[in-house]
């Protein structure tokens, strides 16, 4: 970890924002009933495509089915990372995310916001492992979202030592590495440059809380915003793990379908239109 | 275009031309100038506020405020590049809370009251408390109760005009810099090896050298454009170069080396001697005979010198807690452990005897030994011994460490390879760091690795003037400018003459190092204390004594700043002070490289220069004052010099300022010189502030070139001594440059001859290197355990020494009440105590928090998961953090690391004041703390 927000020591029982969650939870148990005010709320549902949600969430939309909006993680949350969305956010009221330029996720090793989630849709198997046959949380499995470096801004491509967003990293190493590249242009000063590996960041945000620039270089996007998805069909010969990848592959999907081959063969075959010229 | 902006323009062409007939090219900078200077933006060259690499910057300033940085291309060291803190240099100035006016403690009624609070008051006020304390301290205990905390981040003129003040004027040698703190053992590693200071080698041998060895030094966080340098040199080659990281923990620098050995603290004292050990026993082809019979020398010291703290009675008699005096007790004697034992048996030492710090006294002390007793003194060093003592990771087999002792003695026995060793504050840093220091050269002597270009032991300075002031200008309480010795009748003669002094008007005593201050402060000798450029009180060790005895004992503390840290926050009066580009100055990096700048803008609020300050300062005091007979430690007399300096044409009421700062010489150097056409120059025009000044009349400026006429006198010194420094107006022209200067000419290489043109002048014919640093040559002789004065002594004109210097443990060792080792330092973000960095959002944001980096293997077993905050806790003080298990520094079990850069982290509370006994430098790196949860 690499910045500690005070508050997790300072936080008063009974603080303002408890006070807030609750009549935050009454009042969407409220608009339950009323709806006007559901109406907003879906409006607000789809206006926001790259809120971050917290760790074990499940995907977008079965999340926004599962959660009663009841404000129980944002209340665990010691470092007052989770927020709840309100009326007006453009974000679908009620619901839990994190704003990680303000407050990143600390990445608890013991993920206080999940195990309270009364209705899984913060799923904690999703951020457990299993270790000597027993299944504990492990946080490193939070796939909150995907780091994502703008290079044109970010100073260490530049070739300024920076590298903050590396130290921040909670899995440093892993999830952002250095990589070096010659700096042709002074002859002797290498750059040291991040990379983020989708396979191991979890999304936190340390990384954008920590960047020096003025708009941070690096951020969090949803994982399904930032990433692309290659061909289940091409395995990268030199990787041992990368069959993993296709292991969903689905046999009965393998045919191809193009322009050129919309007609069967024997239509195709029939058809001598536009072949001899007139 | 303006025409300010056009002669900005031409100027700029006719540095460049300066720069290319010193060969370097600067077309990209001229490019970049000559287009922005339509934009009504000036750039003008100057160096970065912050480390010992001493990066240009250039800086832009439109309407009187700095508006950006950006680095030097033409500058040698960064070729346009900076680190995450020198990009920040366009904002360190502009801090909410810059201090801006004076500030003294007071009562209701305005009088002074060392328990008053704060108020603003003028500048003139200040100085008639400043004066009227000084008067007091002088009184009551003469010029040893006058004290500065100067600082290696002063201007070389600010520093030079601080100790001309000090020396000359107040006759008290009781300055000394925070680069104590820094660099001393390097200092002495150097005097004693060399006879004369600073580093042989210089940057480029990071492009010329195939292997790389960082000893204690995290150059990736504290040297990082250097650290791109090593990496582009590993990515030039990286089959053939080689990078070895030692450390007492895992940090950055592991990630690009090929090796990593972390040690036990302390037994990198061990590690040495096993490389000399694997030479002299095992591999004696490979000793560079023809080097070592030319230019060198064995040596060797004393080791009964205890661990530079207070004795315990003295400890006792102020009230030192009973588990202080634990620790403390060792200063007078200790007992010799299992660990130590075989590394000290040639010395005649077995475990369980009592060693009497006899040597305390003359811990300096040294002698010439033949190289057989070198040798025997080698013997205990096998790679079992040093294997078994100075592993330190628990979790690493002995096997996996032994083959990496072996691995880095094949990388330095390696003929065909260059080898680098870099060390920073963790060899310094040390309670036997001179030794260390010793140890280094003694490989690279014996390997011929030296003073050749990429090869050399090449000490890291951590400050951006620790050179250029601290050690150059002699800032400390036994310097002189240019090496020279306070101690010394001839040195203090050749200052008198330069300074126009009456003879015997310096003080030849000068015991008070910068933790004497605090000591003496707080046994109430030292009645008046100057902060300058520094911050003592959050960066010294053992800090609840000194921040108590500032503010419970009878004395007057002054800390001149630009933003309020723990320093001001315990001072009496509080001083506001320009910040590096609202001045003149110059600062020196660790590779001897000296750079200038002008200054770019007019200080903010009522802040005036540290030059300034002690300037305004020496008006106060005259002939009469100062010059009468005084005395200083054990009761000896410094003599009564008014009739010679009435002999000199001085009347007793000439002020200081009139001797030492505006002489006919000094105000010969004309207020409109060229250099300065077109900058501000607060000290010698005033500026568009009209600020009040100390006699409470508007500040109009001295109306000569003082900075300048600073520069040239200073020069004198090292001039023809193998300290040589260009004229000030060259400074302005080029990109810095590496002294000796002789004939326009830098030196990358001293003490060969083929660089070194004052190696030419002192070499025998045919030689191709000269050791000709002139402190130390004639010493004593004995063998390894004591002086034999039967053999006379020997004098070593043009050589160095090879010292044999043992394994020591270290002052406090974890036991299973204090379990842990504590070792602190920097993080790259932060730089010192934050006083500077805290200020800029983007680093704050970056770091806010200093924390306790711990194994998790640790955490766990004591309870902890990560983010927890915990009591980390000493003999001497606790303070409060938060863990983290998964940083950057990884240490091993039982050791953890605390950045020192938070003063809500205030680590140096829980450090233990224990120092190298021969250089009085603390060793920040190792003491012993328990870990809980808070």
């Amino acid at each position: 970890m690499n910045t500690q927000n005070p508050k997790r020591d300072t936080k008063p029982k009974i603080t303002e924002r408890r006070r807030f969650l609750t009549i935050m939870a009454q009042s969407v148990g409220l608009s339950a009933l009323g709806g006007l005010i559901w109406t907003g709320y879906v409006e607000e549902a789809k206006a926001s495509p790259l809120m971050l949600r917290p760790p074990g969430a499940l995907p977008e939309r079965d999340f926004l089915r599962m959660c009663i909006k009841c404000g129980q993680c944002a209340e665990a949350c010691p470092y007052d990372t989770l927020l709840i969305a309100k009326p007006g956010d453009g974000r679908p009221m009620g619901t839990p995310y994190f704003i990680p330029r303000e407050i990143p996720c600390y990445m608890c090793t013991d993920i206080p916001c999940v195990p309270v989630c009364p209705t899984n849709a913060l799923d904690q198997k999703s951020v457990s492992s299993v270790k000597d046959g027993k299944e504990v949380l492990d946080i490193n499995k939070a796939k909150m979202g995907l780091a994502i470096i703008d290079a044109e801004s970010c100073i260490a491509y530049w070739g300024i030592q920076c590298d903050a967003c590396y130290r921040a990293c909670p899995i440093l190493g892993d999830a952002i590495s250095i990589e070096y590249i010659r700096n042709e242009r002074t002859g002797k000063h290498a750059k040291l440059v991040p990379v983020v590996h989708a396979d191991h960041c979890t999304g936190c945000g340390l990384c954008e809380h920590a960047c020096v620039t003025e708009k941070a270089a690096i951020f969090v996007l949803p994982r399904d915003v930032a990433m692309g998805k290659p061909g289940d069909y091409y395995v990268k010969g030199w990787s041992e793990k990368d069959q993993e990848r296709i292991k969903e592959r689905d046999i009965n999907r393998l045919q191809t379908k193009t322009k050129r081959s919309e007609k069967s063969p024997q239509d195709y075959l029939n058809l001598d239109e536009g072949l001899f010229d007139e | 275009m303006s025409s300010m902006s056009r002669r900005d323009f031409l100027k700029s062409a006719a540095a460049a031309t300066a720069a290319s007939a010193v060969g370097m090219s600067v077309p990209t900078e001229v490019e970049a100038k000559a287009s922005s200077a339509e934009a009504g933006w000036r750039w003008d060259k100057a160096v970065c506020r912050f480390c010992g690499t001493g990066c240009g910057i250039m800086v832009a300033t439109k309407d009187g405020k700095i508006v950006a940085v950006k680095g030097d291309p033409a500058a040698p060291v960064n070729r346009g590049l900076n680190c995450i803190k020198g990009y920040f240099n366009a904002k360190i100035m502009y801090g909410a809370d810059r201090l801006t006016t004076p500030l003294l403690r007071m009562d209701d009624k305005g009088n002074f009251a060392k328990n008053g609070k704060f108020r603003p008051v003028s500048w003139k006020r200040a100085f008639d408390e400043m004066e009227k304390h000084i008067r007091k301290a002088l009184k009551e205990g003469g010029p040893e109760a006058v004290a500065v905390f100067g600082s290696g981040q002063y201007t070389i003129q600010e520093g030079y005009a601080a100790a001309k003040m000090m020396k000359a004027g107040f006759r008290s040698n009781a300055i000394d810099p925070n680069a104590r703190h820094c660099m001393a053992s390097a200092v002495v590693g150097f005097f004693q090896t060399f006879g004369i200071d600073e580093p042989s080698g210089c940057y480029d041998d990071i492009e010329i050298t195939d292997t790389i060895v960082t000893w204690g030094a995290n150059m990736a966080e504290m040297h990082p454009i250097l650290w791109a340098r090593v990496t582009d040199r590993k990515l030039s080659d990286p089959d053939r170069v080689k990078v070895v990281n030692i450390s007492t923990y895992r940090h950055r620098c592991s990630d690009l080396a090929d090796m990593e050995i972390i040690f036990r603290p302390n037994t990198d004292l061990a590690l040495w001697n096993y490389l000399a050990h694997e030479i002299v026993y095992n591999h004696p082809e490979v000793i560079d005979w023809d080097f070592v019979k030319k230019h060198t020398i064995f040596a060797t010291g004393f080791v009964e010198t205890g661990y530079g703290m207070r004795m315990p009675d003295e400890a006792k008699k102020l009230g030192y807690s009973d588990k202080e005096l634990e620790t403390i007790r060792k200063e007078k004697s200790k007992v010799v452990s299992e660990r130590e034992a075989p590394g000290l048996a040639p010395l005649g030492y077995k475990a369980g005897d009592v060693m009497e710090m006899k040597h305390r006294g003359h811990a300096l002390g040294h002698w010439e030994i033949s190289f057989e007793e070198f040798k025997k003194g080698l013997e205990p060093y096998t790679l079992d011994y040093v294997a078994k003592v100075a592993k330190g990771d628990p979790d690493e087999s002995l096997e996996s460490f032994k083959k990496k002792l072996e691995t880095l003695r094949d990388l330095y026995i390696d003929k065909s390879r260059k080898m680098v060793s870099f060390w920073t504050m963790g060899m310094n840093q040390h309670t036997r760091g001179s030794w260390v220091n010793e140890q280094s050269y003694m490989v690279h002597f014996l390997l011929g690795k030296q003073a050749k270009p990429g090869s050399g032991a090449f000490s890291l300075t951590g400050q951006p003037s620790a050179c250029g002031t601290a050690r150059e200008v002699g800032t400390f309480t036994h310097r002189l400018p240019a090496d020279m010795l306070v101690k010394i009748p001839k040195h203090r003669k050749i200052a008198e003459k330069i300074w126009k002094l009456p003879e015997g008007t310096i003080n030849p005593v000068g015991y008070q190092h910068i933790m004497n201050i605090h000591r003496q402060i707080e046994s109430g000798k030292i009645k008046f204390a100057w902060v300058n450029v520094c911050n003592p009180y959050h960066d010294s060790a053992n800090a609840n004594h000194w921040i108590k005895a500032a503010r419970k004992m009878d004395c007057f503390i002054v800390t001149s700043d630009g933003y309020p840290g723990i320093s001001a926050k315990v001072s009496d009066l509080v001083l506001p002070s320009a910040m590096i580009y609202e001045k003149w100055g110059a600062y020196g990096n660790a590779e001897r490289r000296t750079q200038h700048w002008r200054q770019q803008v007019v200080p903010v609020g009522e802040a005036m220069s540290d030059t300034w300050q002690w300037v305004e300062l020496s008006k106060r005091f005259t002939v009469k004052d100062l010059w009468g007979e005084a005395t200083v430690k054990g009761g000896k007399k410094l003599p009564n010099v008014i009739e010679k300096a009435k002999a000199m044409g001085y009347s007793e009421d000439t002020t200081m300022f009139e001797i030492l700062f505006a002489n006919d010489w000094y105000r010969s150097f004309k207020a409109d010189d060229p250099i300065g056409e077109g900058f501000d120059n607060t000290e010698v025009f005033g500026d568009n502030r009209n600020v009040i000044g100390s006699d409470g009349k508007p500040w109009k400026g001295y109306g000569f070139f003082i900075q300048k006429a600073l520069w040239e006198e200073y020069r004198k010194f090292g001039a023809g001594h193998g300290h040589d420094l260009a004229d000030f107006d060259t400074y302005h022209r080029v990109r810095g440059l590496r002294w000796p200067v002789v004939d326009g000419k830098d030196t990358p290489w001293r003490f060969n001859v083929k660089y070194d043109p004052y190696a030419r002048k002192y070499a025998k014919p045919g030689e191709e290197f000269a050791f000709y640093g002139p402190a130390l040559k004639k010493i004593k002789r004995g063998n390894l355990k004591k002086i034999d004065p039967s053999l006379g002594k020997i004098a070593l004109p043009n050589k160095a020494k090879i010292f044999f210097r043992p394994y020591m443990d270290p002052t406090e060792i974890p036991d299973s009440d204090y379990d842990t080792w504590l070792c602190t330092g920097r993080v790259i973000e932060h730089w010192h105590s934050g006083t500077m960095t805290m200020r800029v959002p983007e680093l704050y944001r970056a770091m806010p928090e200093a924390l306790c980096y711990m194994n998790p293997k640790d955490a766990k077993a004591k309870g902890l998961k990560d983010g927890d905050l915990v009591w980390i806790e000493s003999r001497r003080g606790k303070v409060k953090a938060h863990i983290d298990t998964r940083g950057r520094n990884r240490p091993p079990r039982g050791l953890v690391f605390v950045p020192w850069f938070d003063e809500r982290v205030f680590i140096n509370k829980v450090c233990l004041d224990h120092t190298c006994p021969m250089s009085k430098q603390t060793d920040y790196k190792k003491c012993a703390v328990k870990i809980y949860k808070a």
